[in-house]
């Protein structure tokens, strides 16, 4: 299915190339530099590129294009699919995917790809098993492999491959037997010029990360199980005991994994934490703009608006801006006419706000439309759908795991349309 | 982080000799460093020979990195590859089935003409493997000696039919994408496995369902009849007039009752459950699964799922958005309850942006067409002008498609005429144009507005579009349409081809009809045309003269100028550039690209009547196992609940290295359809999905009482799984609670009696907080007698007697067999050996569903398949010596039953009896 990949930077060098079939000539990425010369912007690169004898298809992720090439008939999100795998793998080894990681690491990327795909078919994608076969890279065990020049494929055979449980590997033992669960979720919202809302929804994931020894089989419930609408499991999760009792059973990947992600019923309301109080202006024929942003917490259930950040592609006639931020800071880079501002924590008694004036291209005509603002922020200890998890249980282990349950609120994709 | 940056300083030269040195440190130093250089694209290939030399080591990561460059230069070294075949040969014997998986992954790699013998003989043996995963390798390895030599074809089609049948969930995708690749269309193999492949592809790894789910779709568009109505098109809106009238409609249901062949249904009861999986793929391939196959009313239950990929990222929500762009052509009514999620966001990137907006355009009708035009007014000032015009022309199609609001929407873009962005104003041009060409009569005084505005309009599209319309409706501005003739004559050498183009078009159009007031300006026009540099438009100049203007040489022509220039022209179509894209499968690249790809498939109508269905028959002959609770129904509830086999049955196989997985509840199923006819297979099947939930509870009986255990409380209960420990035990399972205000300690297992109880004890558990509970799995031999187990359960300061009495239904363990096996076996336990009642059932437990449950409740046993409706029939093992035990119950008239036990235990028989007596009397 997959023939090759190629991994091209943000300058359009391929800096690694991996065949498994016959060797594909890298010339075939000029069709995908065209494409990258055609877009605007580099996400505009479309993912599936024809050419004469091949097919690309890419994804781009941390400012590296994963290009596949692809010489029949394929479903595109099979490879899509595939190729975000390879990156979350690459970022569960080196912390981070970047091309210095990917450069430095260029030995275990090709063990990992590997092993990844069998003549193009995916073949172990399962971060467990990867790493009974490829021991991720320490510092530690780097330098203790460049001294004794033992190495970081596993000894042992990877038996997990084999299991009927193929998610986790066999063998784990831990001395501080822990679970944790972080119920996460994001607010998409469109809210329009006068503050009402266009649309909103609510995403969750519940994301663990378990240390248990042994094969542990956990159960999670939740009070009030009936807030989720639509599901997606990691596939460990039992799916019909879920649709029959709505309880999740799993026994769990070892480590850090996705349990589930939902959607919440677009029945309930959904409260919007923060609210904006906007007036920006350019006037015919003036040189001087006026912008006025306040922002406020509202529906936060007594819980304190973090981590606030506001960025905002301002029009292109704007060069430059005088602003004053009641706190935090403030950038604004000329070039790309992004502004941003860092607010930090909202204080609910003194409100935050950015006052000041947008300098503008002399004599050019005012921009037809305002700016849309990206708002960012964080509500700690909160779900704000209310989901709430009832208990977690473990059977099939005789230890006593210590379990640990938090909830998290974030904005998603938060537009404020003004 | 150590080998970065050094492989350019280091030669060749210095590599070679690093890897004939002794050290193996050394060696894989250069290993490593050749693998960079491979991984920059760098040649490596002159170090062949170095290299291959340490194809043996016993360094594994070594060895795996030599494998990574053999297989790369292989194909250009082709006489020093073949030095390090003998390797692979041997390693495909080793006993470690993961070692001859690799060598034979390795060895199929090496893309070498001369050992495609070698290949094929490899591959056929591990096609026989007992290791699932060895024949998942072979299955893999087909595909590359396909590749290698198609002239192999025959003798892997051989190999891949006998892979089909394999039973194991490693093997399935693998196979099946083996099949795709080299025999696509030998859809016979399909039909033997058909049923087991709907039954697996939930246990199956994701990428393996994706591929599996395409293979069936092809396959049951040829075996299957339509569920679509006859008559009934595609298109909702026609479905809905179709149904105002009501004696249509009965004509229909009449004419044609439509029956779903029950392996239709199989297939999308199987399938729909992984749109919950968290691979996109697979979702949407059960997406396109359902668009294909099922029922119209049916195919909505994708839409929450398909939704829910656009959260994902941004090349995910490309293909979906297309995929949904088609759907929503023909089926509004699926996405419009979620019209929401395609709204655009600013930061979404313009491909994105233009497919949601696609989707909103097809969305739109009478009801919500207000909502959509105001979410377009804000895109329409988009600062990303290529996205504001595909706003335009979306608005455009709105208007033609919703005759509401046609008059709504040409204001509209009468008014964005004169906004600032040029793009934005042609694009509105454009559209306008179209929009008055379907029905110019009103719009004059938009042609009008059009001409004053022509000025100030730079885009040459947008000046043509004018100089068209003026032109095409110039006699209904009779005034304004010379004048704009005079101010191009004046311009027309600086205007744009396409500009000058429409500009003689206009001449000759108004020479025709108004030639008193415009004949020397067309004069002039034409002259400057003759000259120009462009020749199309000296071409068309010389063409338009000869046309229009009569002289001696003009022929027949010119007396038909008038019609051939002022024809009435058919309104261009505003639609959607997904139109149509359905005749390719969703979900594949073909579609997404809309070209025919490589190797694409074509999904082949349904046939008008259905192929033979007994061909997807299978005859199953089960092997008596003893450890394995075969039948689905047997097995407590948890068992059944899992997503994937469950562990404990599989975990056993691979000790055993047997072939194939062992026989799961749902494939059970479709072996009893072989011996009915297949409807009633179905029915049957769906009885046990049913049945899973309604089964309760397991009992659980009180081991120790809180109150005599000083806090600690025990209860039990029998699991019905085969014991870990020794297959001679029974499985028991403890729950152990503390229910002391302070933590108990040391738990465990003391002294027993009698003292010669064989009992295979948990570990000690040393610590108990309060309120906390766990519970542990041990097991008992009972040796086949329900006397009772007593041992003592002791805490660090305290020692309590316990005993587990079991009932004789948990001293068994089901054994699977066929209708003919058991009567063969019951036709050597007879006489003494057999024991029989006539009991009354209680009125709830008549049917046979109700009947089934109720035994199985008593006993471990399993369910056998029966040729005859009235006879249930059950068989088991006991536990310790493996004795069979046959329970025969034949339902009689007047709700009595004749309930026969066969085995040569007696007293269990009686036990047992006086058990399933009292079950099926009560409620």
């Amino acid at each position: 299915m997959i023939h090759s990949l190629f991994l091209v930077n943000a300058s359009g060098d391929i800096f690694l190339e991996k065949h498994w079939k016959s060797v594909v000539s890298r010339s075939v990425c000029d069709y995908f530099f065209e494409a990258q010369e055609r877009a605007t912007e580099p996400e505009n690169v479309p993912p599936v590129i024809p050419t004469p004898h091949h097919y690309l298809i890419s994804v781009l992720r941390h400012r590296i294009y994963f290009v596949a090439v692809i010489q029949s008939e394929v479903p595109p999100l099979f490879v899509i699919e595939f190729l975000h795998r390879v990156v979350d793998t690459f970022q569960d080894y080196f912390g981070v995917c970047t091309e210095a990681a990917i450069k430095d690491n260029v030995v275990v990327v090709y063990e990992l790809l590997e092993e990844m795909l069998d003549n193009g078919f995916p073949l172990a994608t399962e971060s467990n098993i990867l790493k009974e076969l490829i021991k991720p890279p320490t510092i530690l065990r780097t330098m203790v492999n460049t001294i004794t020049g033992s190495t970081n494929v596993g000894e042992q055979l990877p038996t997990g491959q084999l299991s009927v449980v193929p998610w986790r590997r066999t063998g784990v033992k831990y001395t501080n037997n822990e679970a944790y669960f972080d119920v996460v979720e994001e607010i998409d919202a469109i809210i329009d010029k006068s503050g009402s809302t266009i649309t909103a929804e609510i995403q969750g994931v519940i994301d663990a990360c378990v240390k248990l020894t042994g094969m542990p089989d956990l159960t999670l419930s939740f009070m009030n199980p009936r807030l989720l609408d639509d599901v997606s499991f990691h596939p460990c999760v039992r799916f019909k005991r879920w649709e029959a009792e709505r309880i999740l059973s799993f026994i769990p990947p070892d480590g850090n994994f996705r349990l589930l992600s939902y959607h919440v019923s677009s029945q309930n309301l959904v409260a919007i934490p923060v609210y904006v109080k906007h007036n920006i202006t350019f006037r015919e024929g003036s040189s001087q703009g006026r912008f006025d942003l306040t922002l406020g917490p509202k529906q936060t259930m007594g819980k304190a608006v973090e981590s606030v950040l506001v960025s905002s592609q301002l029009p292109r006639g704007v060069l430059n801006t005088n602003l004053n931020p009641s706190q935090g800071t403030y950038t604004f880079d000329p070039v790309t006419k992004l502004l941003t501002w860092d607010v930090g924590k909202i204080n609910p008694q003194k409100l935050p706000s950015l006052k000041g004036s947008m300098s503008l291209q002399a004599g050019a005509s005012k921009p037809d439309e305002n700016p849309t603002i990206n708002i960012q922020f964080k509500i700690q200890q909160m779900a704000i759908s209310g989901l709430k998890v009832n208990r977690l249980d473990m059977y099939g282990e005789k230890y006593k795991p210590f379990k640990g349950i938090k909830y998290m609120t974030k904005a998603g994709k938060f537009q404020v349309r003004t | 982080t150590t080998n970065s940056g050094i492989f350019s300083v280091l030669r060749n030269e210095d590599l070679k000799e690093m890897l004939e040195s002794s050290k193996e440190s050394l060696k894989l130093e250069a290993m490593k460093r050749i693998v960079g250089l491979i991984a920059k694209g760098k040649n490596a290939s002159e170090l062949f020979p170095a290299v291959v030399k340490n194809v043996a080591s016993k360094n594994i990561e070594l060895k795996k990195l030599v494998y990574v460059y053999l297989v790369r230069y292989a194909e250009e070294q082709q006489d020093l590859a073949l030095l390090s075949i003998s390797t692979f040969q041997r390693a495909l014997k080793d006993p470690n089935q993961l070692i001859r998986a690799s060598a034979l992954r390795v060895l199929s790699s090496i893309r070498v003409p001369i050992i495609v013998p070698i290949m094929m003989l490899a591959i056929k043996e591990a096609a026989t493997d007992l290791s699932p995963y060895v024949r998942k390798t072979s299955a893999h390895a087909i595909q590359k000696l396909y590749s290698l030599d198609p002239e192999q074809k025959e003798q892997l089609i051989e190999v891949i039919e006998k892979l089909l049948k394999d039973k194991s969930t490693l093997v399935a995708g693998s196979v099946v994408m083996a099949f795709e690749e080299v025999c696509p269309d030998r859809i016979d193999l399909i039909h033997k496995n058909y049923r087991k492949l709907c039954n697996l592809l939930v246990d199956v790894e994701e990428w393996g369902q994706v591929v599996i789910i395409s293979m069936l779709t092809r396959y049951a568009r040829t075996q299957f009849t339509s569920p679509w109505k006859e008559g009934a098109t595609f298109d909702e809106n026609n479905e809905k007039a179709f149904y105002d009238s009501e004696e249509e409609k009965k004509d229909q249901v009449e004419a044609k009752p439509y029956v779903m062949d029950p392996d239709h249904r199989l297939l999308l009861r199987n399938t729909k459950p992984l749109l919950q999986s968290r691979n996109t793929a697979v979702v949407m391939s059960v997406a396109q699964l359902y668009w294909h196959l099922a029922p119209k009313h049916e195919v909505s239950v994708v839409t929450k799922s398909l939704v829910r990929l656009l959260r994902s990222h941004r090349e995910v929500q490309y293909i979906v958005l297309q995929n949904i762009a088609t759907m929503s052509i023909q089926r509004k009514g699926m996405f419009e309850p979620y019209m929401k999620s395609f709204y655009v966001r600013s930061t979404d990137a313009t491909h994105i942006k233009t497919l949601k907006l696609e989707i909103l355009t097809n969305l739109a009708n009478e009801a919500n067409i207000s909502t959509i035009l105001r979410e377009f007014q804000t895109y329409v000032k988009s600062q990303d002008k290529a996205f504001a015009a595909a706003t335009i022309q979306a608005i455009g199609r709105c208007a033609t498609n919703i005759s509401e609001v046609t008059d709504t929407c040409l204001n509209g873009l009468v008014l964005l005429l004169s906004n600032r962005d040029e793009t934005v104003v042609a694009e509105s041009v454009v559209v306008i144009k179209k929009l008055l060409q379907m029905q110019p009569t009103q719009h004059c005084e938009i042609i009008k507005h059009m001409a004053k505005l022509f000025d100030n309009i730079t885009v040459s599209m947008a000046r043509a579009s004018i100089l068209w319309l003026i032109g095409e409706y110039c006699e209904r501005v009779p005034k304004i349409a010379p004048d704009v003739l005079r101010k191009m004559a004046k311009s027309f050498t600086a205007e744009e081809d396409i500009v000058k183009l429409q500009t003689v078009n206009l001449a000759a159009k108004l020479y025709l009809t108004n030639s008193k007031q415009t004949k020397l300006l067309t004069q002039y026009i034409l002259n400057l045309g003759k000259y120009d540099q462009n020749y199309d438009i000296r071409d068309r100049t010389r063409f338009i003269r000869q046309l229009i203007v009569p002289n001696e040489k003009s022929g027949a022509l010119s007396k038909y100028a008038r019609r051939i220039l002022l024809a009435p022209k058919p309104a261009p179509v505003l639609e959607s550039a997904f139109k149509d894209r359905d005749r390719f499968q969703l979900g594949t690249l073909s579609h997404s690209l809309n070209i025919k790809a490589t190797g694409y498939l074509e999904l082949s109508d349904w046939p008008a009547v259905a192929p033979d269905q007994s061909v997807r028959n299978v005859e199953v002959i089960e092997p008596v196992k003893e450890w394995a609770p075969s039948v689905g129904k047997a097995k407590p509830p948890k068992q059944d609940d899992k997503f994937y086999s469950d562990s404990g049955e599989d975990d056993h196989e691979e000790e055993e290295g047997e072939e194939g997985s062992e026989s799961s509840s749902s494939e059970d199923s479709s072996s009893s359809s072989s011996d009915s006819s297949s409807s009633e297979g179905l029915s049957f099947c769906v009885c046990i999905w049913v049945n899973i939930p309604t089964f309760g509870p397991v009992k659980s009986h009180e081991l120790l009482h809180h109150m005599t255990g000083k806090g600690l409380s025990a209860r039990y209960h029998f699991p019905r799984q085969p014991c870990l420990y020794q297959p001679n035990m029974v499985a028991v399972q403890v729950t152990l609670t503390n229910g002391s205000d302070h933590s108990l300690e040391e738990i465990h297992i003391g002294d027993r009696s009698p003292a010669s109880l064989n009992l295979h004890c948990f570990n000690t558990i040393e610590r108990l907080e309060p309120e906390a509970s766990v519970t542990v799995s041990m097991g008992i031999d009972f040796s086949d007698s329900t006397q009772a187990a007593n041992f003592q359960l002791c805490t660090k300061d305290d020692q309590f007697s316990v005993s587990i009495q079991p009932a004789v239904g948990e001293l068994l363990m089901p054994s699977s067999m066929t209708e003919q096996d058991f009567c063969k076996e019951q036709g050597k336990l007879l006489g003494m050996n057999e024991t029989s009642a006539t009991i009354t059932l209680a009125a709830e437990n008549s049917s046979s569903q109700s009947l089934s449950k109720q035994v199985l409740s008593v006993a471990n046993v399993g369910v056998v398949s029966s040729s005859e409706n009235n006879i249930h029939r059950f068989a088991g093992r006991t536990v310790s010596s493996g004795a069979l035990v046959l329970v025969t119950a034949e339902s009689r008239e007047s709700s009595t039953a004749l309930l026969t036990i066969n085995t040569d235990k007696s007293i269990m028989a009686s036990m047992l009896l006086r058990d399933l007596k009292q079950a099926l009397a009560q409620a």
